[in-house]
């Protein structure tokens, strides 16, 4: 098996699924109270984010058909400053699984793009707008605000540094 | 003929794809979201609050490291973490852990380490991970900072 197959591979989420299951079947036969509360426990949060949950597909869909890597790839040309603001908001913008976008960078890293600004768009993928709804949900607007404007100074900072610990090879 | 690159550059979805495309991403992190919501309930149930208390000493830096570590070994849809650092705050944990947790879930990326390594350079792959590592601590630290002046 491939790693982009290995990284893709979505069985040991469901293995995950079952295991949890087969815990929680144990414990419904060995201590049903507990096995019943935690089931209610999970029906409240379950309850909770659906619907939040309802709005993350809304803007993953609207951010699939909007952004497509030829737009983000066009944009990251630029020169200047303004590089380093469409590399920021790239990363923001960008979807889809990062070792997908391993060989664009590597691509671009040939025709110019530095470590330094390969980084921060690597960094800036962290911050993904469609899930803010649940960071919302669980943190208060303040709190994911503050968290995106300091994570894009810190990308910035990580570019810079590794800009000065790699020279830049062909 | 075109390269993978190039076909890529030029795909551009419409209407249907993109949604066949979010409800497919939302689907592959489903069972690993309910798988996630139910352990954080089972152990909410059997674990007592107190030794969450007692884990997370409520030393910045200590917490923030451990935060760190947590999330820099897991993987998976963000998501997850969201959920999980959510419910495990209302257990008592530091809000500084969970940030830092929650930013090395998303910037570490230990299991794509050599996918990176490969394509990008090892010593890229390696300083870029290690310095987000790092990072999510500082970054950890700074906003729950901030946060506490607002």
């Amino acid at each position: 098996m491939s790693l982009k197959n290995k990284i893709k591979d979505n069985k040991s989420s469901w293995y995950f699924l079952f295991a949890i299951i087969f815990i929680y079947v144990c414990i419904g036969i060995i201590n049903p109270t507990i096995g019943i509360n935690s089931l209610l426990f999970f029906i409240e949060i379950a309850y909770k984010i659906i619907p939040i949950f309802i709005i993350v597909f809304i803007l993953m869909t609207l951010s699939n058909y909007f952004i497509t890597p030829k737009f983000i790839i066009k944009h990251l040309k630029s020169k200047g400053l303004k590089k380093w603001f469409f590399v920021i908001i790239g990363g923001i913008l960008s979807s889809g699984p990062i070792y997908m976008w391993y060989p664009l960078l590597a691509d671009l890293k040939d025709k110019g793009l530095n470590y330094g600004l390969i980084a921060c768009f690597l960094y800036n993928r962290a911050i993904k707008i469609p899930l803010i709804p649940i960071a919302i949900f669980y943190f208060s607007w303040t709190y994911v605000i503050i968290l995106m404007i300091v994570m894009i100074f810190a990308s910035i900072v990580q570019a810079i540094l590794l800009n000065k610990l790699i020279k830049n090879e062909k | 003929m075109k390269s993978k690159i190039e076909k890529l550059k030029e795909k551009r979805p419409n209407l249907i794809t993109a949604i066949s495309k979010a409800a497919k991403g939302l689907g592959n992190a489903l069972p690993m979201i309910f798988g996630t919501i139910l352990l954080v309930s089972f152990l909410s149930t059997i674990i007592p609050k107190s030794l969450y208390t007692q884990l997370f000493s409520k030393n910045v830096l200590l917490d923030s490291i451990i935060g760190a570590l947590i999330g820099s070994v897991s993987a998976g849809n963000p998501i997850t973490s969201y959920i999980f650092g959510g419910e495990i705050l209302s257990q008592g944990v530091s809000l500084i852990a969970i940030t830092a947790f929650l930013v090395s879930w998303v910037t570490v990326g230990i299991i794509q380490l050599p996918a990176e390594a490969t394509i990008l350079g090892k010593k890229f792959a390696l300083l870029r991970n290690l310095s987000a590592f790092i990072l999510s601590i500082i970054v950890a630290i700074v906003t729950v900072l901030i946060l506490g002046v607002f």
